[in-house]
């Protein structure tokens, strides 16, 4: 272990903004620590630890954010969650028994597809990933994979046939991941689809999926639950990974499931020195 | 007449009636209720059509049915050319048929109630509903290890019954909310052989069997 407090001075979604009304308590768990989340009369939200001190506090990409350590720099941006015509979607707080990298690196992988989500995200025999590119970006200290493409049945709930879907896949923030996709109703823009993961514990975590979409047409519920349908089949395959925690000794990595981002991602995890929800022996 | 279900994709009450649609073959008109983050199940505009707050409702032309095993039933008896998903032949097999509807209940209460907890972070007393919910996948258990015996696979003699359609999701999804299989052998087995039947559809947390298409049924 290097330094343990590098995982603690992160921000980590403590709720999403909409839901969070004036006057309303939330209780949450971040990392075995409790908080409180309000919202006072002038709009003001805060959190407060057990301890009833005040804890570090944001808004931003729809979320509230929060810490319970000493965040060095702002939250990284986003800038498509305020342009205009996009539609902001919260799809809510599911549970995962699993290391909040677990769920980071699972949202990077695309091999699984056509295995986890059958003719929506993928279907036999379109199996194989063509090869795309995987940098760190230094001057921003973020994981970026782009030029992705893969064969999608249904890529999003307004696509009505099969289509090569573009992506880019972008870590902010270790427990934070961004995609960017194809966008079936406006080719020239790209689909947002981010999934921000607080760790309760090592091996438990709340994972709020959020999208900024071009669709005016799609109910928002349909939206909501399509993203929904997606991430649930992902959380019965994550269960069930052993170990619960992200291997970090590349020894320990099988071939099979480690592509390209994963290796990535678990590389630059090292290098920071980020090691909550990891498994470290032998690093 | 059309049919118009209200829907939420990751209940299983909800998916009973997705499937017993796909598996008769039968459209359905389907709006999505916003029941997780938001609630949409209590608004005023949802409590209008059915009172208790639940889902799946069930419309066809004036009839509004707000009960899984109530859809099941009016769906097995007006849509099923069959006759098979409810056979009412006998009095004793009308009877099975409305024991697993309200077993199905429990599975609901028990296994489903663990599961909205693990998942959802629903208050409940876990271990409490855990221990229910395996002490009625034990009773399943039991039962379908006998039909076994006698050679059959379903819960009702050796054909599909709108009474295994009511049980599936919530023992399939039991994992879900922390119950595994491992127990349940005659479980797993029941689980495969609905799987396995003509035009079954998924739901996320039951996945198709990938060999489907080249598995011949036994
Ligand atoms: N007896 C009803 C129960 C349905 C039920 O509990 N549905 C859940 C979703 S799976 C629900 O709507 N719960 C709302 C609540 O309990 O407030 C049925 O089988 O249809
Ligand atoms: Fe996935």
């Amino acid at each position: 272990m290097t330094s343990p407090d590098i995982a603690q001075d992160d921000w980590y979604p403590v709720a999403i903004a909409a839901m969070l009304t004036a006057g309303a308590e939330q209780r949450v768990t971040l990392m075995s620590h409790t908080l409180r989340v309000t919202r006072d009369a002038a709009g003001k939200a805060t959190v407060t630890d057990d301890h009833g001190t005040a804890r570090p506090v944001c808004e931003a990409h729809g979320h509230v954010w929060s810490s319970i350590g000493t965040p060095p720099h702002p939250i990284f941006s986003l800038p498509e969650g305020v342009q205009d015509g996009r539609r902001l979607v919260d799809c809510g707080p599911v549970r995962v028994k699993a290391s909040p990298l677990r769920v980071v690196e699972n949202f990077l992988d695309i091999a699984h597809f056509p295995f986890v989500h059958t003719d929506i995200l993928g279907a036999e025999p379109h199996t194989v990933v063509a090869p795309y590119d995987v940098e760190i970006r230094d001057t921003v200290d973020e994981v970026w994979a782009t030029k992705v493409s893969f064969y999608q049945p249904q890529a999003a709930k307004s696509a009505s046939d099969g289509i090569v879907t573009e992506y880019e896949y972008r870590v902010p923030a270790p427990c934070a991941t961004i995609l960017y996709k194809t966008c079936p109703p406006r080719p020239a823009e790209m689909d947002v689809i981010a999934l921000f993961v607080r760790p309760l514990n090592e091996e438990l975590c709340d994972a709020y999926a959020w999208m900024a979409l071009f669709d005016d047409d799609t109910a928002l519920e349909d939206l909501i639950q399509f993203q929904q349908t997606i991430f649930l089949q992902d959380r019965s395959i994550l269960e069930n990974q052993v170990p619960r925690k992200l291997p970090l000794d590349p020894r320990m990595e099988s071939p099979t499931r480690a592509d390209k981002t994963s290796i990535a991602y678990r590389r630059w995890l090292k290098r920071r020195g980020y090691h909550y929800g990891a498994e470290t022996r032998g690093v | 007449m059309s049919l118009h279900l209200y829907d939420y994709v990751l209940s299983g009450n909800c998916y009973k009636v997705r499937l017993f649609l796909a598996l008769l073959n039968q459209h359905c008109d389907v709006t999505a209720v916003d029941f997780f983050p938001g609630e949409a199940h209590l608004s005023p505009t949802f409590l209008e059509i059915n009172p208790a707050g639940t889902l799946p409702v069930l419309t066809d032309g004036d009839l509004t049915l707000c009960d899984s095993a109530a859809i099941l039933v009016y769906l097995a008896q007006k849509y099923d050319n069959s006759g098979t998903w409810h056979p009412s032949t006998d009095a004793a097999t009308s009877a099975w048929i409305q024991f697993w509807l309200a077993f199905a209940s429990k599975l609901s209460d028990t296994v489903g109630q663990a599961r909205l907890h693990d998942m959802l972070n629903l208050p409940c007393d876990i271990d409490a509903t855990r221990t229910a919910g395996h002490r009625a996948l034990r009773e399943l258990e039991s039962h379908l290890s006998e039909q076994g015996f006698r050679g059959h696979r379903f819960l009702i003699g050796d054909t599909p019954t709108i009474a295994d359609i009511a049980c599936f999701p919530y023992a399939a999804l039991a994992p879900d909310g922390g119950i595994e299989h491992d127990d349940y052998p005659a479980v797993r087995r029941w689980l495969v052989d609905i799987r396995r039947l003509p035009r079954f559809i998924e739901m996320p947390g039951i996945h198709r069997l990938h060999d489907q298409a080249d598995d011949p049924t036994p």
